[in-house]
């Protein structure tokens, strides 16, 4: 592959952040939901905060708070962290999906830029890709204004502690499946190139689901879909 | 504090501290990893297809666990991403689906 080092303008951080904006109103409401289990969990205001704005992912933050405990011991903390790697493994199999288009980027800018790579960032960069798209900053600017959010609408939840009213009755425990699934809409290429590798990592995934418990599933299913597509004949096609 | 091998005060700490250390390695370490591989027209395929393989992974068995009113309110958010091209009016038409089935199956 020989193709020109990406870009990294303030610009395309602006256009990120901008391609953001209809994620931001679940985001709010989960990060508060966290913000409100955590203090319900006996979380202190500082540590609820630092959580969201160091580790900065969701659905581990919220499979944290089941393990949290009064005591720690050093076993306790490998549990947690290693709990944490298995609900974020996702973003490995991201990072190598989106590996060839930061090719060249000035490694710090990666060291840095990295940190603020969730899912919605992800997703929308390899949209903004696929469109033909050059500069790497739609991805970080993505994740930033998405941290900001995340941090700030946590601060409310661990205030409020149980006040929050139940958000699953607006559904919006589905604001990220509801919206990966509509993302999926213009990464689809067709029967012929998305159908089976589609099809093999959502039916691997509903077994895994169904039989180990945890996270593995995500994974298990993302990575049969990619070894499917990469053994299936034809042009590398993207989707 | 009693506890054997208690962190005592600091636990909480270095708990969260060791959460973030596992969060950022998954996050570079896809990238580290590949950027030691020749990408191949192989490898690239399957590169390619993980963004909707880890879509289809994701969103299938929560919405298995979920029920019905998960799949009525990706259906929606599908068929208004289709027609619209527009990611906030999939999400909204899909979450108000998702309300209006949970509110018609709510216990009185």
């Amino acid at each position: 592959m020989s193709s020109p080092p990406p870009t990294l303008t303030y610009a395309g951080c602006l256009h990120g952040a901008r391609l953001m904006l209809p994620v931001l109103p679940g985001l709010v409401v989960y990060a508060t939901a966290f913000g409100a289990a955590a203090a319900g969990r006996g979380l202190s205001f500082g540590e609820g905060v630092a959580m969201s704005g160091i580790v900065y992912a969701g659905a581990s933050q919220m499979v944290s708070l089941e393990l949290w405990r009064g005591g720690w011991t050093p076993l306790a903390v490998l549990t947690v962290a290693l709990v944490t790697a298995t609900v974020n493994a996702r973003l490995v199999l991201m990072g190598a999906a989106i590996q060839p288009w930061l090719r060249g980027a000035p490694r710090l800018s990666l060291v840095f830029g990295l940190f603020f790579m969730v899912d919605a960032a992800w997703l929308i960069a390899s949209r903004y890709r696929d469109d033909g798209g050059r500069d790497i900053g739609v991805l970080f600017g993505a994740g930033m204004v998405s941290w900001i959010v995340w941090v700030a609408a946590t601060i409310p939840g661990l205030l409020a502690g149980s006040l929050v009213v139940e958000p699953a009755r607006f559904g919006l425990d589905l604001v990220m499946p509801v919206f990966f699934a509509a993302m999926a809409v213009p990464l689809w290429r067709g029967a012929r190139v998305s159908g089976l590798p589609w099809a093999t990592a959502g039916i691997v995934a509903a077994l895994f689901a169904a039989l180990v418990p945890g996270y593995v599933f995500i994974v298990a299913g993302a990575v049969a879909g990619a070894v499917v597509a990469g053994l299936s004949g034809g042009e590398p096609s993207r989707g | 504090m009693g506890e054997a091998g208690s962190l005592g005060v600091g636990g909480p700490a270095i708990a969260i501290g060791a959460m973030a250390l596992a969060t950022y390695l998954c996050r570079v370490s896809g990238v580290l990893l590949m950027s030691r591989f020749r990408i191949t027209p192989r490898l690239e395929r399957a590169l390619a297809a993980l963004p909707g393989s880890i879509i289809a992974a994701t969103v299938l068995p929560i919405a298995l666990r979920s029920g019905a009113d998960a799949f009525a309110g990706i259906a929606a958010g599908l068929v208004v991403m289709r027609l619209t091209r527009s990611e906030v009016a999939a999400l909204l038409c899909g979450l108000a689906v998702v309300a209006a089935v949970r509110f018609l199956h709510a216990p009185a």
